[in-house]
């Protein structure tokens, strides 16, 4: 036991002596935090509008204005021809192009039909789904106006039947964005963190040679990882901490569940991840192998963790293969606990498979270290 | 009857897939012996090294090491032995003070006796102005001395040095040799690779290995009448064009 | 001419050498393209909802017979009152729950009005306002069948095309941000790291002190990480062709040269990083936090830019990342010439400059 204090001590040492690094370990993964929340945002805004009057009446510019008073929409420029138009699209000046045809208002009143022609740049194509479906609530809406003014009672022999919507959002009634992020980019930065210096550690010892002094020692292997691995554990815990106030004081992020509960699922999280780190760096001879490696995996098991993406959208296997990806499970905890305020027993699937994963890492990367070869 | 050898070799073997870098090599270090262990750069002397210490499982042969074998107890060999490698490995960025504390609660020692070894330590060494010194700032002979003494902080039975001497001035390798003489007198055995044929000379006894064998084993003065020659470096010189 | 050419050759032995290494520069991309091509999308499919149903009539069911076939939604739940939403929303698998008002044929026949109550778990705010949009469609789909009898006058049908991406496929969208994080994470990122190993084992002094000037050692030690990054990008793009079909409008000689152009600057900062570095975990962490974070996020890649706030929108545009998605996206989905992208190209070019002078300079300070 003692031995262990001793290691940790030295860690502990190395760890604030290094000026450097001090600052990439907390300022740095903060200000991301900070900077980048607000960033992330699948939030459709100030899309790049355009149109093409070729109608030319009050009518038609009523039509224009409601796009103008749309929050969604920036009108941006108007278009003589589709061709200009077209040029602009290529060029990115603008992403909509809604052309009115001659004649719009005249039409409508005379065949009681007519159409509106719209242009969308579909790259980003949920996007574009989205923008369209704006389009056509502003459309629908500057319609049903146009049709309350325009109908006669005899142009209504049946009424038409109506199915209204109500719609609540729940937990989140803003739909703020950063409510929804901040605790997963939190989770991002806890994780690349811990995962990345607890891997390049050893591999560092490795590198300079002290790592074959300590296999020399008689120290035993269970003494040596525990050392090694606990100040990198309290490293995330701290990062966990600091990180969840600015959230909350900064962000505003509700923080409905328990923190205890948060704090004890992270604890077991941090050990999954700090066995990863080992288990790379007894594979690795070179930091730089031992951090290509890690990124290699932390890239994607991010990108299958439901942070940006959701995972309900993935096809069956892949949403299988995110059964085996710890930080899937500890970004769904986060949100639920933090946003929802879930329970321990509403997380209890989640926080089993996260301990059997801790255990068995552990076990592999304990395994795996060879005092000797 | 009690065997007055700390390490025993026999048919010592290393292959790494077809390459043999350890070829069966036999020797005995006795009891307080400082035994040189010779050969060109890639004979094999820290391969057969690493064995003894116990981070390197042999693929062949045998061998014992302060009365422990280093196939079933490596552990127990690590209580018993000290270990300075080619590149000192004290910690860079600890200072002296926190390295002799450091590697002292390692082996096990309490703190009373830490502090008093340290206390020794530094009185020795004459460290008193630079205790609290980052070790990666000290000259390089300050080091190597440090990493020696650090080596011998638990009273080890054997302590095994990996060219210890590389890259310091003559000066301070006269002086480092002369607290080699000191341990060996305390009755610690010392067993030191080099590839500087001049530190042959001060060695109780010293084997010269090519290309994975053992090709010379004996006194230096000896050897230099096996070889008709002068000095140790020449014995070499036939030996390697042998 | 001839130490020059035995130094690289060096450079390129290391690399090679490193089998694991190799396997991840060459082994990332094609992950990844693989990944965001089956399995990553940003489209919404196959939530989790739960219907409480009030009525339990014709119309009901036939409304949910609706929801229940088409891809956006999977029916998971039929609960029997209000008091059990929060329970299964906190049990997070459901995402939404529609309710169908008492009476609801009844009232939509006789009052011409009955009404749905879509409540959405808004943790995702994407999702819920998704499944809002998608929900209500479904429903005036519904609406507008059930009157299809009756001739409504003065309708405004909007009809929109989708261009560059008809299908949509949201591959199109990740394929030149997975491009440039790869390029910006061989040519960055391991170019500072190598520099830096070079410095932190100390050989790098001997290079210095050899014939080879300064700026042959540093051209030496990045040339080879120019090619490990065209083939990667060559990969990711015959990947993108011949798997997803994604098109290359675009001239790829074009596309060639704005991709060396962005892969120099993505070198220079490489080397700025290794500058300000001492060891390779410094660099490490420099070029993660302070390059690969920040692109990822701010360039486009996945977020709109037209979505964030004003500051990051600036910062967005000095990120060179930034204009280099947008060639790209510009040359392979809307085939754009020259002529239309002349001011990216401009920018990214500037930038290129501007960083190799700052790297130039900076080494110089560094050996002086």
């Amino acid at each position: 036991m003692k031995t262990i204090l001793y290691i940790v001590q030295k860690e502990f040492k190395q760890i604030f002596r290094n000026k450097a690094m001090l600052p990439l370990i907390f300022a740095l993964p903060l200000i991301q935090l900070i900077i980048l929340s607000n960033a992330a945002t699948f939030d459709i805004k100030n899309i790049k509008f355009s149109y093409i009057d070729n109608d030319n009446t009050s009518f038609s510019r009523a039509l224009i204005d409601k796009f103008e008073a749309s929050t969604y929409f920036n009108v941006v420029s108007n278009f003589s021809s589709e061709k200009i138009a077209s040029s602009a699209m290529l060029k990115g000046d603008v992403d909509v192009i809604l052309e009115i045809p001659s004649y719009f208002e005249r039409d409508l009143l005379k065949n009681k039909k007519t159409d509106l022609s719209v242009i969308i740049n579909a790259i980003d194509g949920a996007a574009a789904g989205v923008e369209n479906v704006y389009i056509n609530q502003i459309v629908r809406s500057f319609n049903r106006n146009a049709q309350a003014k325009l109908m006669q009672p005899s142009d209504l022999i049946n009424k038409p039947k109506n199915i209204t919507s109500i719609t609540s959002f729940w937990y989140n009634k803003t739909l703020n964005y950063k409510t929804f992020m901040v605790p997963g980019i939190l989770v991002l930065l806890v994780t690349m963190i811990t995962l990345f210096l607890s891997g390049m550690n050893i591999v560092r010892e490795k590198e300079i040679g002290t790592l074959e002094q300590m296999n020399v020692t008689p120290i035993k292997k269970h003494q040596f990882i525990i050392g090694k691995l606990f100040p990198f554990w309290v490293l995330g815990m701290l990062l966990l901490t600091i990180g969840l106030i600015i959230a909350s004081v900064l962000f505003n992020v509700p923080m409905v569940g328990s923190l205890g509960l948060m704090y004890l699922y992270t604890s077991i999280y941090i050990l999954v991840i700090l066995g990863m780190g080992l288990f790379i760096s007894n594979y690795t001879d070179t930091q730089q192998q031992a951090m290509f490696i890690a990124w290699f995996f932390i890239v994607i098991f991010i990108l299958m963790s439901g942070l940006f993406t959701p995972i309900e959208s993935m096809p069956q296997w892949a949403q299988f293969l995110t059964e085996f990806n710890p930080i899937k499970f500890y970004v769904e905890v986060m949100r639920m606990v933090m946003l929802k305020g879930s329970s321990t027993v509403d997380i209890l699937p989640q926080f089993t498979k996260t301990l059997v994963y801790a255990i068995v890492m552990n076990g592999l990367a304990v395994w795996s270290y060879k005092k000797t070869t | 009857m009690k065997n007055n050898n700390v390490i025993k070799a026999e048919k010592l073997t290393k292959k790494f897939g077809d390459f043999t870098a350890v070829n069966a090599i036999i020797f005995e270090v006795k009891k307080g012996e400082i035994f040189g262990f010779l050969g060109a750069n890639g004979a094999g002397k820290t391969t057969a090294m690493k064995m003894l210490i116990g981070i390197s499982i042999p693929t062949s042969g045998k061998a014992k090491v302060a009365g422990y074998d280093v196939f079933t107890d490596p552990e127990n060999i690590k209580k018993n032995i000290g270990y300075m490698s080619q590149k000192f490995s004290l910690y860079d960025d600890l200072t002296v003070k926190e390295n002799i504390t450091f590697f002292g609660g390692i082996y096990g020692l309490s703190r009373k006796e830490i502090k008093a070894k340290r206390c020794q330590l530094v009185e020795e060494l004459g460290l008193e102005e630079i205790v609290n010194e980052l070790v990666g700032s000290l000259p390089l002979g300050w080091k190597q001395k440090l990493a020696f003494s650090v080596a011998l902080l638990h009273e080890p039975k054997i302590i095994f040095l990996d060219e210890p001497t590389g890259g310091v001035d003559p000066i301070t390798r006269r002086q480092f040799w002369e607290m080699i003489y000191k341990t060996a007198n305390n009755g610690t055995t010392v067993f030191v690779t080099t590839h500087y044929m001049d530190e042959a000379e001060y060695c109780d006894r010293v084997s010269i290995m090519v290309d994975g064998r053992i090709e010379a084993l004996d006194t230096p003065k000896k050897l230099k009448e096996q070889f008709n020659v002068n000095s140790m470096n020449d014995v070499f010189l036939k030996l390697a064009r042998g | 001419m001839k130490r020059f050419i035995g130094f690289l050759k060096k450079e390129f032995y290391h690399i090679f050498r490193d089998k694991r290494s190799l396997f991840i520069l060459f082994g990332m991309p094609v992950a990844q393209i693989m990944l965001f091509g089956f399995a990553i999308t940003n489209e919404i499919n196959n939530v989790n909802i739960a219907i409480l149903d009030k009525s339990e009539d014709v119309t009901t069911k036939e409304i949910i017979n609706k929801i229940s076939s088409s891809t956006y939604f999977t029916i998971e739940q039929f609960i029997i009152n209000e008091a059990e939403i929060e329970t299964i929303f906190k049990k997070g698998k459901i995402k939404a729950v529609l309710i169908f008002e008492k009476d609801f044929s009844k009232n939509l026949i006789k009052e011409n009005n009955a009404s749905v109550q879509i409540i959405t778990d808004a943790t995702d705010p994407n999702t819920a306002s998704t499944i809002s949009n998608y929900a209500n469609s479904m429903l005036q789909k519904y609406q507008q069948e059930v009157n299809k009898s009756i001739e409504i006058p003065y309708q405004i049908i909007p009809k929109s095309r989708m261009i560059f991406n008809q299908e949509l496929k949201s591959v199109f969208m990740f394929v030149p941000g997975v491009m440039t994080i790869i390029l910006m994470l061989v040519s960055a990122m391991m170019t500072s790291i190598s520099i830096t190993r070079e410095k932190e084992l100390g050989t790098m002094e001997i290079l210095l002190v050899s014939p080879l000037k300064p700026f042959q050692v540093i051209i030496g030690k990045v040339v080879p990480y120019i090619f490990l990054s065209i083939i990667n990008a060559i990969v990711i793009v015959l990947l993108s062709i011949f798997i997803f079909e994604m098109p290359v409008q675009g001239s790829l000689l074009l596309l060639g040269v704005e991709s060396v152009i962005f892969i120099v600057n993505a070198l220079s900062l490489g080397i700025l990083i290794s500058t300000i570095s001492a060891t390779q975990q410094t660099a490490m962490m420099v070029s993660l936090m302070g390059l690969m974070l920040p692109v990822i996020l701010l360039s486009g890649f996945i977020f709109p830019i037209n979505s964030m706030p004003e500051i990051l929108q600036v910062i967005s545009n000095v990120i060179p990342a930034t204009w280099y998605i947008i060639i790209l996206k510009g040359i392979m989905l809307k085939g754009v010439g020259l002529a239309i992208i002349w001011k990216e190209t401009l920018i990214l070019v500037a930038m290129t400059l501007f960083f190799i002078a700052l790297s130039i300079k900076k080494y110089k300070i560094r050996l002086e």
